[in-house]
């Protein structure tokens, strides 16, 4: 019997997702969805994009929710489908990524037979979501998605998967509106005003401090960013951002000091390595950023802004830490900033900034220049050059494309850069511009490839085509898996084992193939042309540049080594022995 | 201090939990993945309305570990409260142990006795064996199980470590 204020639970959840505010669901069917796809047709506020891979949709998820502060919704049936997803949570988990995912389960009378795509996605994803929910009683239905959307972007953000079994969105059940739907789960946001005001008073003491800033600061969002860059300058002093932080503060000021980190510059890395007072501002002492731990930074205070009280003393002990989120923390520490209009250490900061230019002055980002063969920093450059002006939204897939594009891009935007930093997965980049394409149709999105990491998705091609999303896919092909042949030459002798392949398709063909625009560059004079090519059309393109293989990324932090022992260039390499088998924590 | 080493520490967790399926797993999970111990884990439901459970976990770590570990515990969805009883006053702590031994003659006796010295009681017994239960900290009941060794000890099951705050204040 149909109750009049009965909805099936296709029509609950759909009706959920527009309350929630989603505009847009990355997906691909599959038979324990089909009463989802059913209602979906019958609708127009939700727009589907209908990728060729469920890994895509994910990522696509993620371009849509880290370019927008809005949380990523993707869609997928169960057994193979949800299993697909497993790597873009398991990414979105890493980087804070706010998405709610649905998969589709079989009906709840078949769950633990063995049936037919069945697969235990609430089990198999517990590590890799922030939370996960298997829905069994159509009732339910809505109170779970609301709630879903709140976890995913509450605290510290995350992806939140609901698994459907097919009868639960089949049968009726009743709606509930959002504001009828209380959560228990409510992460502090206020920061502790003693403890900012004790950080306020040892940052104004400081003789020798730096800004150490992460992708906290842009998952709080814009104003966290805005309140970031005022509270910097009003300081005066430097600041280096992680590569999830780029962004955040802007690359162009002068207070910036470049990434940190194992291919971070050198005044990045020597500053972190001899302040008297370190300021982190939602950045997790990431292995990758800290180097050796117990060299880390031996001689500062250390103060530690984060919402998540687990990303405190987990690394690295810190002398004064500050749970809230970053944005109402930041408008804090200006307030009392200004209350107290404290007097900071001239002298001292100027003989500071000395230092720290004495260290730019290495320009450890310089690379050889050539007008025989493409330098891939220099064709980033270039790229850069041209394009600033649009404000382009970058992506990146993984390798050494990645640390160059993060070394020579000066964003001076938030929200414009998105990259695999936590998981490092290869793959990435194609479908989460995708996504950012699809939040923002009018903006000009580049994806920054090698020529391996985008032949993981490169199926999304057809995606892009089919949705009129004009992607600008830029690979700098260097023949070689070059991050993975770096660490062979520098780590182990120069033994290429499964580095290098032999095949590639030709790029120019296959992005025709796909109904997109092709295009190539071989020497420098050519690249420019290309680029110009490029943004003239207005459909998806591939540029493929033949860079130099044999490029490698410095500096670098050799694994185990500490901030100041980075190696500067190839000539400096046989300095130290690397890769000291102590810390195999490092990979590739 | 980062690298320093430390001395490891045994903490009592308590955990209030809402007692919905798959929380357990989260919390097990959760030591599993990142490489905690369980030296003992108990879950039963306290509070029906509410539906709330509580867990008690019994861990050893370094103070930064024992700190990550509330903290991971925290940041589950469906966990409420998690309190350190270890560090945070005197609490009382108990484990139930039911303990079988299959014995004639002089043995039988001996372990009549010592049950007797442990308070232990037989709940169960047949012309060579006894099921005592005994109750105490974790520590009387090792002790009791060492002695029981010799004297035809065959099957052992514990419930792991109970705990609560000394004093009027609830969790
Ligand atoms: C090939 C490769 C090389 C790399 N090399 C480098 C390198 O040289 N340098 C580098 O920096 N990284 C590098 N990375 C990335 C690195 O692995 C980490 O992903 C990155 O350093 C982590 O950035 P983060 O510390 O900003 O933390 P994120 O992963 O962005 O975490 C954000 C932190 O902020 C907190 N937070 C979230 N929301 C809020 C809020 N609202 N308010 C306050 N706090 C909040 C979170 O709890 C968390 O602790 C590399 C990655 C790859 C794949
Ligand atoms: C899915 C996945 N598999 C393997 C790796 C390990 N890995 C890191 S970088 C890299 C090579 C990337 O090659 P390419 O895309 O050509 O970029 P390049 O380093 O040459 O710029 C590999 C294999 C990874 N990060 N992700
Ligand atoms: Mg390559």
């Amino acid at each position: 019997m149909v109750h009049h204020d009965t909805m099936t639970g296709a029509e609950i959840l759909l009706k959920a997702l527009v309350d929630q505010g989603v505009d847009v669901i990355f997906g691909y069917p599959g038979g324990a969805v089909l009463p989802i796809y059913d209602e979906l047709s019958k609708q127009n506020r939700i727009r589907h994009i209908l990728v060729r891979h469920e890994q895509a949709a994910v990522h696509a998820a993620e371009g849509y929710a880290r370019s927008t502060g809005k949380v990523g919704c993707v869609l997928v049936t169960s057994g193979p489908g949800a299993t697909n997803a497993v790597t873009g949570l398991a990414d979105a988990q890493c980087d804070s990524v706010p998405l709610v995912c649905l998969t589709g389960q079989v009906p709840t009378h078949l769950i633990g037979n063995d049936a037919f795509q069945e697969a235990d996605i609430t089990g198999i994803t517990r590590p890799c979501t922030k939370h996960n929910y298997l829905v069994k009683d159509t009732n339910q239905l809505a109170r779970t998605v609301h709630e879903a959307f709140h976890v995913a972007r509450s605290g510290r953000p995350g992806p939140v998967l609901i698994d459907l079994p097919k009868d639960v969105v089949q049968n009726r059940g009743l709606y509930q509106p959002p504001s009828k739907t209380k959560s228990k789960y409510n992460p502090q946001v206020k920061g502790d005003l003693r403890a900012i005001e004790k950080a306020v008073d040892l940052i104004a003491s400081a003789k020798r401090p730096v800004f150490y800033v992460g992708g906290g600061v842009i998952n709080s969002g814009l104003a966290a960013c805005q309140l970031l860059t005022q509270f910097v300058r009003m300081t005066g002093f430097p600041c280096t951002l992680t590569l999830m932080g780029l962004g955040a503060f802007p690359g162009s000021d002068p207070l910036f000091l470049g990434m940190l980190g194992m291919h971070g510059t050198v005044e990045a890395n020597m500053a972190m390595h001899d302040c008297d007072v370190m300021i982190n501002i939602g950045a997790r002492f990431d292995d990758r950023v800290t180097g050796r731990l117990n060299a880390f930074s031996p001689n500062s205070k250390k103060i530690h802004i984060d919402i998540d009280p687990s990303s405190i003393n987990k690394n690295v002990a810190v002398d004064l830490s500050i749970v809230g989120d970053c944005a109402h923390v930041i408008e804090d520490m200006i307030k009392v900033w200004k209350a107290r209009q404290p007097k900071i250490d001239e002298r001292a900061l100027r003989a500071w900034w000395a230092k720290i230019e004495e260290w730019r002055g290495a320009d450890s980002l310089r690379y050889p220049a050539s007008d025989t063969i493409i330098k891939p920093q220099y064709a980033i450059q270039r790229l850069y050059d041209l394009t600033r002006s649009r404000n382009p939204y970058i992506c990146t897939e993984v390798g050494q494309h990645q640390m160059w594009a993060a070394q020579h891009l000066r964003l001076d935007l938030p929200l414009h850069w998105l990259t695999s930093g936590g998981l490092g997965t290869m793959g990435y980049g194609l479908p989460a511009a995708m996504g950012v394409q699809t939040a923002h149709p009018d903006a000009l999105v580049i994806d920054i490839a090698g020529e391996s990491s985008i032949q993981m998705n490169i199926q999304e091609m057809a995606t892009l085509v089919q949705h009129n999303l004009p992607v600008k896919i830029v690979i700098l092909n260097n023949q070689y898996m070059g991050m993975v042949r770096q660490w062979q030459e520098l780590i182990h002798g120069a033994r290429y084992s499964e580095s290098h392949m032999d095949h590639h398709p030709d790029f120019v063909k296959l992005a025709e193939a796909f109904g997109a625009v092709g295009l190539r560059a071989e020497r420098p004079d050519q690249v420019d042309g290309v680029i110009a090519e490029m943004l003239a059309v207005n459909r998806p393109v591939i540029v493929e540049m033949r860079t130099d293989a044999s490029e490698n990324v410095f500096p670098m932090i050799m694994p185990g080594m500490a901030h100041n022992e980075m190696v500067l260039g190839q000539e400096d390499r046989s300095r130290d022995n690397p890769g000291s088998e102590q810390d195999g924590m490092v990979l590739v | 201090m980062t690298n320093a080493v430390q001395d490891s520490n045994r903490h009592t967790i308590s955990v209030l939990v809402d007692n919905e399926s798959g929380v357990l797993a989260r919390v097990i999970g959760l030591f599993s993945g990142r490489g905690y111990n369980i030296e003992s884990l108990t879950v039963a439901e306290v509070d029906a309305r509410e539906n709330l459970s509580r867990i008690t976990i019994v861990t050893s770590g370094t103070r930064m570990i024992i700190e990550q570990i509330k903290n991971q515990l925290r940041r589950l969805v469906p966990v409420h409260k998690v309190h350190d009883l270890t560090i945070e006053g005197p609490h009382v702590s108990r484990e139930l142990a039911l303990i079988k031994v299959a014995s004639t003659g002089e043995k039988r006796v001996e372990a009549l006795r010592i049950a007797d010295i442990f308070r232990a009681r037989a709940i169960d017994s047949t012309n060579e064996s006894f099921v005592f239960e005994v109750v105490g900290a974790t520590e009387k009941v090792d002790a009791f199980v060492t002695l029981m060794q010799p004297l035809g000890l065959i099957d052992v099951s514990r419930t792991g470590v109970v705990a609560i705050a000394r004093g009027p204040k609830a969790l």
